[in-house]
């Protein structure tokens, strides 16, 4: 069977699995639609937790960003799990004892106050549509290229079987669906990482793999006799190419400190992954529910940086130097090489005119290929926006690291197929999590809790429904009609979560003192700081050689957040403290006992 | 809440915060310490056996195990607090 068939077995059995969930999972009451009925079991609820957290960014391009930022994308490995550490340490025993539904929840009912709530609830809705609009997109990009529909109606068939499990089954279909999703999507990837790590150093486990000398099918080519280790190996390669040497890094050592500070920060302060902890029974549950979701995510996080290497190894070995013509008895480029020019995630602009790839640093093009009309004197695509300052010829998008990796590696059509419904699983229970966060700040946090506190249970189901069905919608035509911002806000939300919500939580559990007046300013003096330095970098042409002491806009958010603590602080020492119920409510989250249904100390 | 109750709370506060910073403190020497600022000086060594230099293992690999493990502790040494001070829900 050829892989579009197979693509399409794979995908529709697992489309098959989510919505039998689904119709399994209905939620009855606001309770289930909120938290799940506040009953799953602490490992699914790490299950569930891991397919929200690792999107289509961290199935489909992390690979290829860290292949390409050697050390420095250690920042994305250490940021994007030692938030974890934070969470199941700080915040999520408290806020689980705490046990309402939201993150504004705490916020409003913490800090006496239902301005706080109101910036809670903003910062929540803005922080998830900026991420969902990219989880759509990345559907609609696998549909397309792996099932050669158009983008537009592969964002419609997501949006559809998102529509149906969110809308019907709330958190509790969310819940149980992710928990299938995350099997599916750590599957498909490490079956190819398994393979690859067994041709190029004859281990089976990537992760030592890593670590070990070049072997088996395509390692022992690549080493050519020699016994030398994969990571000398490719530091070599990197540094003949004019590349920096892959394990040491390129940034700043203060920028590398803040951009992983801040993704930590911003990681704990997600509200998407915080309110996954409200799911589970007790306080006990919520702490070790957090490791097993932090094992599911190391899974994938430790196996990423060893694709990453051994794709780099076997790239440059492949295409360096090769002939675009296959040439009797010469290096020529293999046939994958071709077919991945053909969508536009390679280019290969023969610059010296001699019909070899010449792959060295710097930048082939300038931005993303722009292909003009015919082929090239070899058969090459044309390329329009050729970089005459470089010597470099090739244009490699990142995202194929991952994508092509079992072609590169050539495995069999099931694992290219079991790679497009890995990829769709990410995408979907991530922007699952994310809408069903959109229609509870709306229904319960708005409606509920501020402006029509009258509201049965019945219809705030119902307004919670209908919420969902909106935010969807509104997702997919961010899909279809990206705005082209979409990278630059990613870190803005990051930046946005830990300067505004980390810092507010920390306090409202660990400091008695802290009063609505010093953290609605820390937020709001975080924010705005935060939100300025991104903004006039990013969007209003600031240049890098203007950062301050060098830290970049995706690490400004770990100054934001001291900033946050320093001002909530002062402010609220010169202020009245929190009256005595609240006082009595933060004695109340740090202590276990009596964790179902009102205390009975109060 | 009676006094007594109160000074109980206290002093499971008190042991809990001591927890915590000692796990912290361990989280921050294997990412931010041995991770990042002292990543050169850590290169000049291998793991033996391995091809890995220690600084960059620590930042790609080694951490994220240090980070798992440390939850699990966190979350066993804390049932015992809980049993312990007599706080624990059922």
């Amino acid at each position: 069977m050829d892989v579009k068939t197979w693509t399409f077995i794979i995908v529709g059995a697992t489309f098959a699995l989510y919505i039998g969930i689904a119709i399994w999972s209905r939620a009855g009451s606001t309770k289930d639609f909120y938290i799940a009925g506040g009953g799953v079991h602490p490992i699914v609820n790490g299950m569930a937790t891991g397919a929200d957290w690792m999107s289509a960014a961290s199935f489909i391009s992390m690979a290829g960003l860290i292949s390409f930022m050697g050390y420095d994308g250690a920042v994305y490995l250490m940021g994007w799990t030692g938030g974890y550490v934070l969470l199941a340490l700080l915040l999520a025993p408290y806020l689980r004892k705490f046990g309402k539904f939201t993150v504004p929840d705490f916020v409003g009912d913490r800090y006496y106050s239902n301005t706080a709530r109101i910036v809670a609830v903003i910062c929540a809705i803005f922080v998830s549509f900026t991420y969902v609009a990219g989880q759509m997109r990345g559907v609609g990009v696998v549909f397309s290229r792996f099932l050669e529909v158009d983008i537009n109606t592969g964002v419609v068939i997501g949006m559809a079987i998102v529509f149906f499990y969110a809308v019907l089954g709330g958190m509790k279909g969310i819940t149980y669906t992710q928990a299938a999703q995350y099997c599916v999507l750590i599957f498909a990837y490490l079956v190819p990482a398994i393979f690859i790590s067994i041709l190029l150093t004859d281990h089976l486990i990537p992760q030592i793999g890593f670590g070990g000398s070049l072997g088996g099918a395509i390692g022992s080519q690549i080493a050519n006799g020699e016994n030398v280790r994969l990571l000398d190996k490719l530091n070599q390669l990197n540094t003949e190419l004019g590349f920096a040497e892959y394990t040491s890094g390129q940034k700043s050592r203060l920028d590398v400190l803040c951009i992983t500070g801040a993704l930590m920060a911003g990681t704990a302060g997600l509200p998407h992954v915080i309110v996954r902890f409200y799911t589970v029974p007790k306080v006990r549950d919520a702490r070790i529910s957090a490791g097993w979701a932090l094992l599911f995510i190391a899974i994938l996080y430790t196996t990423a940086p060893a694709v990453a290497a051994f794709a780099r190894t076997n790239l440059i070995d492949t295409v360096s130097g090769a002939s675009y013509e296959t040439v009797e008895g010469e290096k020529s480029i293999p046939q994958w090489f071709k077919a991945w020019e053909d969508t536009g995630l390679l280019a290969w602009v023969d610059k010296n005119e001699d019909g070899k790839v010449q792959y060295v640093a710097g930048a082939a093009l300038t931005g993303k290929p722009s292909f003009a009309e015919g082929r090239g004197a070899h058969g090459e695509r044309r390329v329009s926006n050729s970089n005459p300052d470089s010597k470099n010829e090739l244009y490699v998008d990142r995202d194929i690291i991952v994508l092509a990796n079992p072609e590169i590696a050539d495995l069999p059509a099931w694992i290219i197929a079991l790679v497009a419904a890995g990829g769709l699983a990410a995408a979907l229970s991530t922007a699952a999590g994310l809408l069903l966060v959109v229609s509870t700040s709306i229904s319960h946090d708005l409606l509920k809790r501020v402006f029509l506190p009258q509201i049965s249970e019945k219809q705030e189901l119902l307004a919670a429904r209908v919420a969902a069905a909106f935010a969807v919608m509104i997702a997919g035509y961010f899909g279809i009609n990206p705005p082209g911002f979409v990278a630059q806000v990613v870190a803005f939300a990051f930046g946005l979560a830990a300067s505004s919500f980390f810092p507010a939580i920390i306090l409202g559990i660990f400091v008695k003192r802290a009063n609505r007046e010093g953290v609605i300013s820390g937020m709001l003096v975080g924010i705005v700081f935060t939100a300025s330095y991104i903004i006039y970098f990013k969007f209003m042409g600031g240049t890098p050689d203007q950062y301050w002491f060098g830290i970049s806009p995706e690490g400004i958010g770990a100054l934001g957040m001291m900033i946050n603590f320093a001002v909530a602080f002062v402010v609220s020492r010169f202020t009245p403290e929190p009256p005595q119920e609240v006082q009595e409510l933060v004695e109340h989250i740090r202590v276990p006992a009596g964790s179902s249904g009102p205390s009975a100390a109060h | 809440m009676s006094n007594n109750d109160n000074g109980n709370a206290q002093r499971y506060w008190a042991r809990n915060l001591r927890l915590l910073l000692i796990l912290l403190a361990v989280w921050w020497v294997v990412s931010f310490g041995a991770g990042i600022l002292w990543v050169d000086s850590l290169n000049a060594f291998t793991i033996p056996g391995t091809g890995f230099e220690v600084g960059f293992w620590f930042a790609q690999q080694g951490s994220i195990y240090v980070f798992v493990a440390l939850i699990f502790i966190y979350a066993r040494l804390m049932t015992k607090l809980d049993e312990e001070f007599d706080v624990h829900e059922d």
